[in-house]
């Protein structure tokens, strides 16, 4: 009690005060000096500024008593860094510590000083730390192990000349299971900064190894040890079932965080494991026991075990589809783990425990917590969505909560009918009435939106429609955009249904929409139905009337390659906000994306696989907005303009592009490929163009397609491709993937502008809805009048790819060889005159090494690629070829190429007028010849 | 990895801060006080990111414990160590509470560089820790002895020191159960499950290896098959053997030997520890049913009747029984005439309480009150939260028995007969809850 007297309440320490504990922290008695070191550590603790004591308390860090050493280094480590010169007072002591008798003095030396972020410093402490990794006490290697992690994280390049990490690496060999554990830890730290180092170097011995501390070590071990496991990929099934074998008894620590890791590797290494083996079966029902379980942990674990279990039943639905009792709602429960358990409660519900789930439900969504009540309404929407047995009692349970009144329970209730409508069109209009006698409580957007969609699909059927849409009209600027574009075209669609009634009104809309209004999208959807209405009627009605696609019943899934991610992620912050890594890590940590192993079996019936489940199946979401249609027509990126016609050497009229491609796709029945090239005007169309696709020309080697934008970066689209130069065309190949488990539609490409002017020569040809799983490719043709802007490196192109979702973003680089065009020989004469106009300085030489040709064969070789030989000469057994190139912008390369006999090495001379294009040139020549 | 740890008091004032990792500042300190603890709202979870840096916290009592860190780590383990840590201080001295914590800030500063290096949770087990970090500071340590707490600190059995001796060997079993129901108010059990541990105190001599054994389903079973088991182990082995969904266990268990025999085996840490944790969900003994009948008469009264029935053997006795009805918000005033024990209303606690002393198995009591509302215009309905109950039963209802304790220790001359054992049983109410 003596020491509250510490803590006061002042904010900084004054003069006074200061010049007090000075006093003290040099007085001779020894009580009184710590007390005097207490009280600076207590001002510290609270913000106070002490480093003016810096000297005093460094001076009472040679002392025998622990307590008094522990309180000083302590301060050391606060205040070192803002006194540097000064902390090298303290080394000394330090490096005598690291030689104490007793280990507990060697190992808290070396543990502080690794947390002395002094450059100085660091130089001392390499030798007692070298010292300490082979100390003959494990206490003293333990804490030695994690302080190379210290000294890494301040000095990499020391820890790495040191040979601290070899050291390091022994040390998973130790004796000592907490040794292992702790050398572990500090290498996987490591590693994570360098992710290509394979510093863990993980094999099956070392993975033995660990597997045998995992047995010994402490509860936090066992943590770092099956974390750094589920880095590894077993070389084959075998070796993946004898892993998980020694990783199961894990699953009965009391430990939740032992428990998840174990969760973790198991999750990962069952991808391995062929699904007909017994072991399999026994593994998945090994794990539900211990998930459950986690739910008896305090309420912050079982919220990070939900948040897993959520990932887990995504992934693996069958592992707890008999467990739904257990995520019922506690009327104690802390509101987050409500909230989480009810998101599971809807992925379990299935026609076997509808009954019992809808029970739940009804219960929750009397509770007094706003967002939980909410979420239980929507919930059993869901459920209505999800199993069609119980569509009926769902629509009947909303009926009773909407006569309960309470407002957000009612715009909740709305909102999910609507969606229960688009599943199960005309099957539940007599609710309609009800809802109509509420329309005046809604006053949330999503709420007012839903029904104004409700009214507006079924105005055949209301006989007021037209007086309800019209009530909304009066505060038609004052709406959400949502509701504002909804209105729009439900009363379209009223239009449709009775055009002679409701004349004026659509007239009405029409306006609000394009003139009074400045938000683009409606006026742009807006636009559209006007001409549409205008020009064809009929068109109209059977755009805007057309049958929607039903919705799917899993909803909010989370994208499966994002969700493989999570799956080895589990148990870390990632799971619980299910986001990776690097979206909330700096740095370089955590950059790299972590993915399952492939099975490894070549077991055909993969089909057996996918069919086991319904989810896997890769089902499509809802879309956020109810109406489809709304979204098709919600350009937000204008199709590119084609800037001017394609480049005049091809002789090619792009005109037609877009009917005969259609046209071709379906003549020759293939729908995912089409190829403007093969339907140009003027050449005999050759189906071996239509059917050589991308993928057998990669398989080739002719071209090398590339990853340009991954689908972790755009929301499932994945974009790989590749430049090609036919027939004096640009060619941009593309092949577009859907990785997510919605449709894509309405893709779009612009580029920015660039060095050569690239542009596209036409729209992005993809006619019909990517649907998920499903590849395309498509050809582009690009001309080269575009906008020109200097890029760095040259060839550099930037591209913006649009479809329904979002607009992304990537670039890529081009062979600048695409651009030499076919009229690039020169005459002689004037490649005499134009070498010797080119100022010397211009020139640049390079090597192209390991090049087996003789100077004919390079020479025919590269006059595919536009490059003309000009003359040849041959002096003292050397071949000197002149060449030249033009690119499409009208600029010249010259060059000449010294083939020597028996020299596998070329020189290279090039001279251009715009030096910069040079070195890509080279990297042509290279290309061209080498290949 | 954790890159620092905080504890505030509930006004959000600093007691404690470690900051292990440079890219934690000091003002994550006044991130987390001002984005949660004087947040307005309630706590929408126990993970915060602030401005790309997580926070983890736990609350004990008005003491909030807070972990910082910018990386991506292991949120499980974060959590369990903070568990961990308030553990540890109890230990050390008592009840966490923000004098405690000030007194003894010093100690809490030793231990916080001693259980977390750099972020990476290191031995945490008080046992091993209490001989090194003492406020007495270590003094007249001969070689052997800091040898001894090194290599126990790293050590297979970082849990157990060597040379412990007692004059008396003696152990004492607790099988603790907490029983859960939920029941609807038709009397349709909705959930039920059994969460039960066994608590050991245990005052052995040396390293003794020690083997536990329970009417396990799945042991018995094993055994019957093997057909060694006489006649009367099988008549008994059908009926009296209980199905566990699913155990934890200390980590002194040797868990790869439990997965392979099922059998339970361990060197015990001296003193009392948890042993083992499990669940079970089949044939649970529920010791009370509730019988709950509400009838609103009116706007302004409610008629409340419940009846309990206790439903166990008629020779043993339930204690500590209450049973808590709750009551609207705008109730103004109850009448209540119970069988047995006492009941009140506590209008600060919006609910009747029961209270009986001790109740005998196979029994039956009832309460009726009156509950008088005042009007309100409010048009949400009354929740109308679940009744629940408290008691304590001298069985275990899952079924749960001990079946052996064997201790041996092969150094020392004593055996598994003298060796003074007691087991005892006691089932608790967990969340024993029947809607009404």
């Amino acid at each position: 009690k003596v020491l509250l007297k510490y803590f006061t309440p002042l904010p900084t320490c004054t003069v006074g005060e200061i010049f007090e504990l000075k006093a003290e922290l040099n007085s001779d008695k020894k009580e009184k000096k710590k007390e005097a070191v207490k009280k600076v550590i207590a001002s510290m603790t609270v913000g106070k500024d002490v480093s003016a004591l810096f000297p005093d308390v460094v001076n009472c860090m040679q002392t025998d008593n622990l307590e008094l050493k522990k309180l000083v280094y302590l301060y050391l480590m606060n205040y070192a860094k803002s006194q540097p010169d000064m902390a090298i007072m303290a080394v000394n002591t330090f490096v005598k510590d690291c030689e104490d008798a007793n280990p507990l003095i060697r190992a808290l030396a070396v543990r502080t000083m690794g947390c002395i972020r002094v450059d100085k410093i660091t130089e001392y402490l390499c030798e007692p730390l070298r010292k300490c990794l082979k100390d003959e006490d494990p206490y003293v290697r333990k804490t030695a192990a994690v302080c190379v992690a210290k000294l890494h994280d301040i000095n990499a390049q020391l820890v790495e000349d040191q040979g601290f990490l070899d050291t390091l690496k022994d040390l998973i060999s130790d004796s000592n299971p907490m040794v292992v554990a702790n050398a572990v830890a500090a290498l996987s730290e490591i590693a994570e900064s360098h992710p290509n180092s394979n510093l863990l170097d993980l094999n099956p011995q070392s993975i033995n190894k660990l597997l045998t501390a995992l047995n010994e070590c402490t509860e936090w071990g066992q943590i770092f040890i099956l974390d750094c496991l589920a880095n590894y990929t077993p070389r084959d099934d075998r070796e993946s079932q004898s892993i998980c074998e020694r990783v199961t008894p894990r699953l009965s620590h009391a430990n939740s965080a032992v428990v998840l890791s174990a969760v973790k590797v198991l999750m990962k290494f069952m991808e391995m494991l062929p699904k007909d083996l017994d072991y399999y079966s026994t593994l998945l029902k090994k794990l539900a026991p211990p998930l459950v379980t986690l739910l008896s942990a305090e309420p912050e674990l079982q919220y990070v075990a939900l948040r897993n279990i959520n990932l887990i039943v995504q992934k693996r639905p069958e592992i707890l589809k008999h467990e739904m009792k257990v995520f019922f709602v506690k009327y104690n429960d802390p509101i987050y783990v409500k909230l989480e358990k009810l998101d599971i409660m809807i992925r379990l519900a299935s026609q076997a425990n509808i009954a019992q789930v809808l029970a739940e439900l009804k219960e929750y969504a009397t509770e007094v917590d706003v967002d939980f009540v909410r979420k239980a309404v929507r919930a059993i929407g869901r459920c209505a969505i999800k199993v069609e047995q119980s569509a009926e009692r769902c629509v009947s349970t909303l009926l009773d909560l909407i006569q309960t009144k309470v407002n957000y329970v009612v715009q909740e209730a709305i909102v999910v009918i609507k969606d229960i409508f688009r599943k199960y069109p005309n099957k539940y209009e007599s609710v309609i009435a009800t809802l109509c006698e509420n329309l005046d409580s809604l006053d949330e957007p999503e709420a007012r939106a839903a029904m104004i969609w409700i009214v507006g699909e079924y105005a055949e059927r209301i006989d007021n429609a037209d007086e309800l849409l019209e009530s909304f009209l009066e505060g038609f600027h004052d709406e959400s955009t949502q509701v504002q574009l909804q209105l729009l075209t439900a009363i379209v669609k009223l239009f449709l249904k009775k055009p002679t009634e409701t004349q004026e009104l659509v007239q009405q809309v029409l306006s609000l929409a394009t003139q009074d209004s400045d938000n683009p999208d409606l006026r742009d959807r807006g636009y559209i139905y006007w001409r549409l209405l205008s020009t064809d009627p009929v068109a109209a009605k059977e755009v805007v009337l057309a049958e929607k696609p039903l919705i799917s019943e899993e909803t909010d899934l989370i994208e499966p390659t994002l969700l493989e991610e999570l799956i080895c992620h589990i148990g870390t912050l990632a799971s619980v906000y299910h986001k990776p890594p690097s979206a909330f890590v700096e740095g370089s940590r955590g950059v790299m994306h972590k993915r399952l192993p492939a099975q490894s079996t070549e077991s055909p019936d993969v089909g057996t696989a996918a069919g086991g489940s319904a989810p896997e199946a890769a089902p499509s979401i809802i879309p956020s907005q109810g109406d489809l249609l709304g979204d098709l027509l919600n350009l937000d990126m204008a199709p590119p303009t084609t800037s001017g016609p394609p480049p005049p050497t091809t002789g090619m009229q792009m005109g037609g592009m877009d009917l005969l491609g259609g046209g071709l796709d379906s003549l020759v029945g293939i729908s995912h490929s089409v190829d403007p090239y093969a339907a140009t005007p003027g050449q005999p169309v050759n189906p071996f163009w239509v059917k050589w696709s991308l993928q057998t020309r990669r398989s080739d080697g002719v071209l090398s397609l590339q990853v340009w934008l991954p689908a972790m970066k755009a929301k499932g689209l994945e974009i790989s491709g590749t430049f090609a130069r036919r027939a004096g065309v640009i060619q941009m190949e593309l092949i577009l993937t859907n990785k997510a488990m919605s449709v894509m539609t309405d893709f779009a490409i612009q580029f920015n502008r660039n060095s050569f002017g690239l542009a596209p020569a036409g729209p992005l040809q993809v006619l019909t809805p990517l649907g998920p799983n499903q590849t395309i490719e498509v050809s582009l043709p690009l001309s080269t009048v575009g906008p020109v802007m200097k890029m760095d490196p040259l060839n550099n192109l930037q591209v913006a790819v649009k479809n329904n979702i979002d607009v992304f973003y990537f670039s890529c680089q081009y062979p600048i060889s695409m651009l030499f065009v076919e009229d690039g020989k020169m005459e002689r004469q004037v490649f005499l005159a134009t070498w010797k106009d080119i100022p010397n300085d211009n020139e640049s030489q390079f090597q192209i090494k390991d090049c087996h040709l003789n100077s004919d064969a390079a020479s025919s070789k590269l006059q595919g690629s536009n490059i003309f030989t000009i003359a040849k000469r041959t002096v003292e057994g050397q071949d000197m070829l002149y060449m030249s190139i033009k690119l499409s912008n009208g600029i010249w390369v010259l060059a000449e190429l010294r083939v020597q006999a028996g020299n596998p090495n070329y020189t290279i001379s090039l001279k251009c007028r715009a030096p910069e294009v040079s070195q890509c040139v080279f990297q042509c020549y290279e290309a061209v010849l080498k290949n | 990895m954790i890159g620092g740890l905080f504890i505030y008091n509930h006004k959000g004032e600093v007691l404690i801060s470690r900051v292990y990792r440079d890219d934690i500042g000091r003002n994550a300190v006044d991130a987390f006080r001002v984005n949660v603890i004087h947040a307005r709202q309630q706590v929408r979870s126990p993970v915060t990111n602030i401005a790309r840096t997580s926070f983890f916290h736990v609350k004990r009592s008005n003491i909030w414990l807070a972990a910082v860190t910018k990386q991506n780590v292991n949120a499980a383990m974060v959590f369990e160590f903070l568990y961990k840590m308030c553990d540890v201080m109890a230990s050390y001295f008592g009840k966490i509470s923000e004098e405690n914590i000030k007194n003894n800030f010093v100690l809490i500063y030793e231990l916080l560089d001693e259980i977390l290096d750099f972020g990476y949770p290191q031995n945490s087990e008080t046992g091993s820790l209490k001989t090194f970090i003492t406020q007495q500071g270590i003094k007249g340590q001969t070689k052997e002895e800091q040898s001894q707490i090194t290599s126990q600190v790293t050590g297979q059995i970082g849990w157990r020191r060597e040379g412990i001796k007692y004059r008396r060997n003696e152990l004492f079993l607790d099988v603790l159960e907490s029983v859960n129901l939920l029941m609807s108010p038709q009397g349709q059990v909705l959930s039920a499950h059994v969460s039960g541990r066994v608590v050991m105190k245990s005052y052995l001599s040396g390293m003794p290896e020690c083997k536990f054994g329970m009417n396990d389903k799945i042991i018995i079973d094993k055994a019957g098959k093997g057909g060694v088991t006489n006649e009367a182990g099988k008549s008994t082995s059908g009926k009296q053997s209980i199905a566990i969904d699913d155990c934890t266990f200390n980590q002194c268990v040797r868990l790869s030997k439990f997965d392979s025999e099922r059998s339970i085996s361990f060197i015990p840490p001296d003193g009392e520890y948890e042993l083992m944790r499990y669940r079970t969900t089949k044939d649970i003994i529920l010791p009370f049913r509730v019988i709950p009948l509400v009838r609103e008469v009116g706007r302004t009264k409610l008629e409340v009747k419940v009846v309990i029935k206790s439903n166990f053997k008629p020779s043993l006795l339930a204690q500590k029984i209450e049973v808590r009805i709750p009551t609207p918000l705008n109730t103004s005033g109850v009448q209540v005439i119970c069988m047995k024990g006492k009941a009140k209303y506590k209008a600060s606690e919006n609910a009747i309480v029961w209270k009986i002393k001790r109740m005998a198995g196979m029994k039956e009591s009832q309460i009726s009150a009156e509950i008088e509302l005042l009007p309100t215009n409010d048009k949400k309905k009354w929740a109308r939260p679940p009744i629940s109950m408290n008691f304590e039963v001298p069985f275990a209802p899952s079924g749960l028995k001990v079946r052996y304790l064997k201790v041996f220790e092969s150094k020392l001359n004593y055996s598994d007969h003298d060796v003074i054992k007691w087991v005892r049983y006691i089932g608790r109410s967990g969340i024993y809850e029947t809607r009404c």
